[in-house]
Order: C-alpha cells, then structure tokens, then sequence
C-alpha cells in the first residue's frame, strides 16, 4: 500500500480539493496531505518489500599517509575530489545534466555557490553536446569535467568520444589533444534501477584506443582515482557505482592525493583462486572469498582491477601463475563482457599454469531486468558455485 | 518525415522544466515550435493546459496531416507542478510560490471544471462523488494489482529476440540450476511459477 499511498500523493499534489474525502492528515508546503492507509491495506506486504542489498560495503582502514580524515560517503568523496580540483586548477570547469543544484546524486552540491556560475553550470539535455563541448573546453588546455547523469544515457555521446576525444591526439600526430577531459558518470546496478538506471557500459569503451576507464570500489579509492583521472593527460571516463553512493562511508583524506592508474590493487593474498572484479563487485567477491575459506578451505587472491584501459595484466597473470585459478565477475552482459578480455589475455599468459578454465560470473546476455533483478545479478552464491566447481575440477 | 512527406504528429509538452533545468537553459531560440519551420514543417504552439485549444489543434493537425501526407508538430506549453521523481525534491531549485501559482491559476483540470460547472455541466456534489468513486476504484485497482505475483523468471530470457537463440536457453536453465539449488536466497514466493 505503500505505492498506492505515494502515488496519490503526487496527484494530491496537483490538486489540493483532492483531500476532501480523506480524513484527517498533515500538510506540507506544497499542500499535500498524507494519506491514511486503509485498514485493508497491509503495510508490510511481501510483495512491497524492497530487497537488502546484495552485498556489504566494506570499508578499508583509514590511511594515514594523506593527512587529515573526515567521514564521507561516495558521493562526498567525489565532492571532496571536484572541490580540491576547482581551488587549485583555475581553469577546471564541471558541466552537465541538473549539476548546478547540486546534481541528482549530490555530488556536485555546494559548488557552484563557492566557485560561481562560471565554473559550474548545467547543460542542455543532449550528450553528445556535453561530450563535444568538453572535447572542446579540453582542447584549448582548460580542465573540463564533464557529467553523463547516467551511464547509462553515455551512448548519444559514443561518436564524440571514440571517434574524436580518443583519436584527437593520434589523428593530429600530437600536435593536439584533450588529454584534460575527464567524464564521469554513475553506474551499476542500484536495486530497482531495470534497463536505464542500471548498466555498466566499459566493455564498449574497453574496444576503443585513446580513452582510459576507471571505476572506484569506496569512497577513499573513488577521491584518489577521480583526481588522477582529472590530472591524467588522456581523457577519461571514470564510473561511480550508484548503490555505493550513500551505503559506502569511510575515512577519506581531505587534502588531494593521487592514486595511480593501470594499477590494480591486491586486497587479500590467497593461494587458491585469484579474484577479479571492479566496482561494486568488489564487496561481493570479499564476501566470496570469506566463504570460500569458512566453506571450502580454500585461499582466494581478490584483486580490485580498478583501472579496466589500459588494465594491468602483469598483477593479474602473476596471481594466476601462483594460484592456478580465475574467476572473473561483473554485472554486465556475460558475452562480449571484460571478463572475456580478462581471460583471453590470462589464457595467453598463464595456459600452462591453469589447473581450471577461466570461470565468468556475469549477468545474461539480456537488457538489464527491472523485476527479475534479484535473478539476474552475479550474486555471492553464483561466483561461489563458481570457485567450487574450479577447486573440483 | 518532412522531406519524405509522412503524415506524422510530433507532439511535444513542454512543462518548462528537464528536472532541475529550467527551459532557459535548454534553449535560447522560440521554443520548440519555432524549429518546425526549420524542418519545412508546419508548426503550431498550443496552450497546453487548455483541453479543448489541445484538442482542436491535435484534430486538425491530424486531419490536415492525413490529407495532405505532411508532418505537424505541435508544442503544447504546460507546467510541471510535481516533483520529476520520487527520488527528487524540487523545492531545491525553485519556489513554493512559482508552482503555487500554476497550481491555483492556471490547472488544466481545475480550468475545465470550472467550465464545465459554468456551463451547467456539472457541480459541487458530483465532485465530490466523482472523487471519492475515483479514489476507491483506483485503491482497489492497487490492492488487488499487489495482490498478484511478479512474473516467472522465465520471462527475463524471452523477447530479447523475436526467437529465444540457443545461448539463452542455455543461460536459463543455468539460472534455474542455481536457484534450485539456493532456493532460500531468492524471493521465488513472490513470483509466478
């Protein structure tokens, strides 16, 4: 009853008589009366519960090489990031969808009042504007930020960036660049997200020379890894897990600082099965590698690949080598997905070191689904199943 | 469709706002009416919160459209005087008194009452009759559409092609694998067989 009752508060809101046959309720500034639910109606109906999340965030510990702390969410860690960057870069400059009131994840909030219109202002609605526009900003040497409000709206912006950010230094032999232009975006799935709130677009990107993809699993590494990006003289596309946005707190330093690109990190050491994913997958995978030693035994290696172009293949086919297996899992579509870049290169590198084939634990070959979303997400239990069957094979 | 002559209604509301984003900073040109005519198309702007201005202009664009095999497009100025979203509050970016005002002045629902009761159409009693018939029909309507279960998981693999390929088959029954075998991590109670 829950829907009924927000349903009909937002058609209250376009008519204030609506209410006179609803008894008694509060009014709110713009005149909406809260429904009283009717006795028929059970609040706690199976069917109305929004599902737990599939994972749990997992913080790391707070590092103390960057100086003073503070505690931040995702997308304060990205504030953090972008408000570091507009005080020392005078030529920084963030633009896109709705980022002039603070954007629709807040993460652009508080911006624009300390840095002016000048330096944050929203756009049309038009991607492939935004991209260009960026292309353009970055060209003349100026640091442009821009913001896709959702991976998912990144393809009328795809010809912009493959076809001119990523070969504007190579087609004109160096003598150009947009080497300042850093997208971001928020990605992954969120729970109720379904086609268009919930993808993970960096296999197509992957397929493209002259771009870097990032993607941050915390807060800590999100700050860290966005401001390399922004300092890197290639463009950039860095992907912001949505779902981690609030549920991810840490300690985050509040000074800048910079951690490196192409650089995947070694969360845990094992011997038995290496790891791999990226995002918010990363949670997951740190629960299957408790399972799998409390279940199994067995000693996982769990690499955060971090950066997926250029990927560090060296950290990953030297885990292999060691552990002898390799399970690859990310919630875009399993075929064509980067895990098959992931194995193909590990196949490669490390044939003679594989006690198992390269398992991929991924979503199906579907559009991402919005009611079948608890069905179709690489949860704990499949990449468990998994590792077992590499163990046993 | 203009230059290939189709008889098309581009019909488009435009409420002033793209969530947070007023309508001047989307465009600085007339709106949206005014790039018909860039098009070679007829164009017309409409009151969009006048029911019977939209009606008019959609029937004759439609007549005109069908006879004549020439697209038209229609820009129909409103007011979006809800939220964009549940997930957005936007009294964040403008002001009580601004969407008061088209609330109070300027509703297309409110203007056709009021005409309708001008008219001897309709009155007070029938409103509120209206009303409470309509809001009973739309929570029963509620009730019984949670009543029902979310479809079978089965439907997540059909209509990605007209044809179910061979690796999608192949992808269910994994699916269906795992979750027989995990059956307690998975809502399955909540949907059809």
């Amino acid at each position: 009853m829950a829907a009924a009752a927000r349903f009909l508060l937002k058609s209250a809101a376009s008519s204030k008589a609506s209410i006179n046959n609803i008894t008694k309720g509060v009014r709110s500034g713009l005149g909406l009366t809260l429904l009283r639910l009717s006795p028929k109606c059970d609040p706690h109906a199976r069917t109305q519960k929004r599902h737990a999340a599939h994972f749990t965030f997992q913080p790391d510990p707070t590092p103390t090489e960057y100086g003073q702390t503070q505690k931040m969410n995702l997308f304060q860690s990205i504030t953090s990031a972008l408000d570091n960057t507009l005080a020392k870069d005078p030529t920084a400059v963030i633009f896109g969808e709705d980022v002039a009131f603070g954007g629709v994840f807040r993460c652009t909030v508080g911006l624009r009042d300390k840095y002016g219109q000048d330096r944050i202002f929203n756009t049309p609605l038009c991607e492939q504007g935004i991209v260009g526009f960026g292309i353009g900003i970055a060209v003349t040497g100026a640091t442009a930020i821009a913001e896709i409000q959702f991976a998912d709206y990144i393809y009328p912006a795809f010809d912009q960036i493959v076809n001119e950010a990523a070969k504007y230094r190579y087609r004109s032999g160096n003598l150009f660049d947009c080497g300042s232009l850093t997208i971001r975006a928020p990605w992954g799935c969120v729970g109720h997200g379904s086609l268009y709130h919930s993808q993970s677009p960096e296999a197509f990107f992957a397929h493209c020379p002259g771009v870097k993809i990032v993607i941050p699993r915390s807060p800590v590494q999100a700050k860290g890894l966005l401001l390399s990006c922004i300092e890197d003289k290639n463009p950039c596309i860095f992907f912001e897990p949505k779902i981690l946005y609030r549920a991810a707190v840490e300690q985050v330093p509040v000074e800048p600082y910079y951690i490196p690109l192409s650089q995947a990190e070694v969360l845990q050491e094992g011997s038995d099965v290496t790891l791999v994913a990226w995002g918010t997958q990363v949670h997951v995978m740190r629960e299957v590698a408790n399972m799998a030693q409390e279940k199994l035994g067995v000693s996982c290696e769990l690499i955060d690949l971090q950066t997926i172009l250029p990927w560090d293949t060296d950290t990953v086919c030297k885990s292999v080598a060691k552990t002898g297996r390799l399970l690859v899992s990310h919630e875009a579509p399993v075929t064509g997905g980067f895990a098959a870049e992931i194995s193909s290169t590990v196949q490669e590198e490390c044939f003679l070191n594989l006690e198992a084939p390269i398992a991929r634990v991924c979503g199906y070959d579907t559009p991402f689904p919005h009611i079948f979303e608890p069905f179709y997400i690489p949860d704990k239990w499949k990449c468990f199943e998994a590792v077992k069957k590499m163990i046993n094979y | 469709a203009a230059t290939l002559e189709c008889p098309v209604i581009f019909f488009c509301r435009n409420n002033g706002y793209a969530i947070s984003t007023p309508t001047n900073e989307q465009y600085r040109g007339d709106g949206i009416a005014a790039r018909g005519p860039g098009y070679g198309m007829m164009s017309i702007r409409v009151d969009g919160n006048d029911v019977f201005a939209v009606y008019n202009a959609t029937k004759e664009a439609r007549r005109r459209a069908t006879a004549e095999n020439q697209p038209f497009l229609i820009e129909a100025m409103t007011y979006r005087i809800g939220h964009h979203s549940t997930s957005d509050d936007s009294s964040a970016y403008r002001s009580v008194d601004e969407v008061n005002y088209w609330d109070k002045q300027d509703h297309p629902i409110s203007r056709l009452r009021q005409h309708m009761v001008s008219r001897g159409w309709w009155d007070e009693e029938q409103e509120k009759a209206w009303r409470k018939q309509s809001r009973k029909r739309v929570m029963e309507a509620f009730e019984q559409a949670e009543r029902r279960l979310k479809p079978s998981p089965d439907l997540m693999f059909t209509d990605v092609y007209h044809e179910v390929p061979p690796h999608l088959h192949r992808q269910r029954e994994d699916m269906w694998r795992h979750v027989k075998q995990h059956r307690e991590q998975y809502p399955l109670e909540q949907y059809d067989k």
